[in-house]
């Protein structure tokens, strides 16, 4: 069923520019990273990081910081920010792993609600405004950003690089320590294996690849704003990992999509798309925990078997 | 900075310090009951200073009398029951369900029924907020504390706050229900045994927990303006405040609060610009010396 998934995933990802809206297929592409990212803590960890909103929003900061005020090359924008992500996830997983379980997810929370007050208070960040007009530019002196069809390929080498960086994780060893972890704590303990250094690796790959989908996100959009660093924004990350499915692969791809999708066709409502939102999340806790791809993989076993 | 000065501060900062002492004590008592760190908490402290809100301005037209008014005094009993049965019915019918299942479960419900009432609300009401008319007369005006003069309104909060914040204490640690209650905790199976509901216990203390939230925003209502989003960033702040105190104690959710509002309050006089994030570097510092948090029990 995997290779299905594979082959939908790269046919969709090199039409999609001639199907739809360049600009939707790229937000698309990014948060879906931004979710698969997350899923490596939550799905194949255990750990409910409820702060991800910090990584991926600092990052979009630092990217649009050294594009924009330094003009430097949007390559090394988008270095800038991940390796943000990468340092502020180390810093943040250093902290937050003492605790576990939903002391974990409230500490991260809080950590990252220092990160949204300095994005509201520091001198670079254009406060309530936020970092607007960041110019796309010519990624290494020759891909013409402003052309949509160059930028598109671009973010979605950007988004292939990080979800075979995540699915090469996920297979490997590191991987199945991690799958360990999540399943049975003390066990893997008791087997020899440092959990607290494997928790926090775990973080910082998670972390780095959330900062790579907010560095992209700053150059789709060309703006850094107050929403990318809201605790708001971690919650959606939780939601479109819930609803894809945690712990699959493909889920966070999915579940980024359909949320993404609802919160355009809906923009014209207002307040009730939170409303929406909201009650997505109480109807996926309730009674699809294991989201689509999680449903689809289940039902597909069980006609195999 | 002269000591009037820092007296002024302080009782300023008891004044916040209430707020988060009541709040992270209704966290602290649906916590140690359910294990549910419940994220709608700021939602629902939200949702009571609406319903005094509702009840002055709205109600009466709605029904069909135009000069009715639910004054601040009924607000503070009718918003407090209404929240606290609405909560109620959140955990027998949605949390109930979820008490199997990983904790982190009870969190991701709470946080989707916070966007729900905040969505709603936001629907209707102005989200840069309304004030809230209905200041009782009595508590109009300014006090004299010697150092300061000081808003009745505010010095009334910090008392009548503190009232309720230590009764609750009271009955939990020191009273035959409170016992019950804890042991209800510890080992369900066993009260049971005695003959004692406790699925109902429960969810009768899951109502009172949401009703502190509910009563710390009316109370909040005359101070601050009346918004959807008003329990959105300060539950954040709260949540601060409990992993600080840890989880353990409910007289550490009352001492943490009024503290870290003190401290709130100092470094407002001291170095404005900290006076939002010192709570959470705080939190920094607790988490590297004690993981635990201050009252916390390690494990």
């Amino acid at each position: 069923m995997n290779g299905v998934f594979w082959v939908l995933l790269l046919g969709f990802g090199l039409a999609a520019p001639y199907l739809v809206y360049p600009v939707f297929a790229m937000k698309l592409l990014c948060f879906a990273l931004f979710a698969c990212a997350f899923n490596l803590l939550l799905g194949y960890t255990g750990l409910l990081s409820f702060g991800h909103a910090a990584f991926f929003g600092g990052a979009a900061y630092i990217t649009g910081h050294v594009i924009k005020v330094m003009q430097l090359d949007p390559l090394i924008g988008i270095l800038a920010g991940t390796l943000f992500a990468m340092v502020l996830g180390a810093i943040f997983g250093a902290l937050a792993i003492r605790r576990q379980g939903i002391y974990f997810a409230m500490i991260t929370l809080a950590l990252a609600q220092i990160i949204f007050f300095l994005a509201l208070k520091l001198p670079f960040t254009g406060g309530e405004n936020g970092l607007q007009g960041i110019p796309r530019g010519h990624m290494l002196g020759l891909i013409d950003l402003n052309d949509p069809l160059a930028i598109y390929y671009v973010v979605f080498a950007i988004f292939m690089i990080g979800f075979l960086i995540i699915y090469r994780t996920i297979h490997s060893p590191f991987g199945q320590i991690l799958t360990a972890i999540r399943e049975n704590e003390p066990r893997a303990r008791s087997l020899g294996y440092n959990v607290e250094r494997f928790k926090l690796i775990a973080f910082i790959i998670s972390a780095t690849l959330a900062g790579t989908a907010g560095a992209t996100k700053a150059i789709i959009f060309q703006f850094a704003s107050l929403t990318d660093v809201h605790w708001q924004m971690s919650g959606e990350v939780v939601l479109m990992t819930l609803l894809g499915g945690m712990g699959t692969l493909f889920g966070p791809v999915a579940g980024a999509g359909v949320v993404i999708t609802m919160q355009d066709e809906l923009a014209s409502f207002g307040s009730w798309v939170q409303v929406a939102i909201g009650a997505i999340f109480v109807v996926c806790v309730l009674i699809f925990r294991r989201g689509f791809v999680g449903e689809l993989a289940r039902l597909l076993k069980a006609k195999s078997t | 900075m002269s000591l009037n000065a820092i007296l002024a501060q302080t009782m300023l900062g008891l004044s916040t310090g209430v707020f988060y002492a009541m709040l992270s004590l209704g966290l602290a008592i649906i916590f140690g009951l359910l294990n549910v760190i419940n994220f709608a908490h700021g939602a629902l402290y939200m949702l009571g200073a609406f319903v005094a809100l509702i009840g002055y301005s709205y109600l009466g037209p709605w029904l069909g009398f135009d000069d009715y008014h639910m004054g601040f005094w009924t607000a503070l009993i009718v918003a407090p029951l209404v929240v606290g049965i609405f909560g109620m019915l959140i955990e027998r019918f949605l949390l109930r369900r979820l008490y199997a299942f990983d904790h982190i479960y009870g969190l991701l419900l709470t946080f989707g029924i916070a966007l729900i009432l905040q969505g709603i609300l936001s629907n209707y009401f102005n989200i840069s907020g309304t004030a809230y008319p209905a200041q009782p007369d009595v508590l109009s005006g300014i006090v004299n504390l010697g150092f300061m003069y000081f808003p009745k309104y505010r010095l009334f909060a910090i008392v009548f706050s503190i009232v309720v914040c230590f009764a609750t204490w009271f009955v939990i640690e020191r009273t035959t229900l409170g016992s019950v209650l804890r042991a209800g905790v510890e080992n369900p199976k066993l009260v049971e045994a005695f003959g004692i509901n406790v699925p109902r216990m429960v969810t009768l203390t899951f109502g009172f927990g949401v009703a502190l939230a509910a009563l710390a925003g009316v109370l909040a209502a005359p101070i601050y303006s009346v918004s959807p989003l008003m329990g959105a960033d300060l539950i954040i702040t709260v949540f601060a405040v409990v992993v600080i105190g840890g989880m353990g104690s409910i007289l550490g959710a009352i001492v943490t609060g009024l503290g870290l509002g003190l401290v709130q309050g100092l470094t407002q006089a001291l170095y404005p610009p900290a006076a939002n994030t010192v709570i959470f570097f705080i939190m920094v510092v607790v988490l590297l010396i004690r993981p635990a948090g201050l009252f916390g029990k390690e494990v």
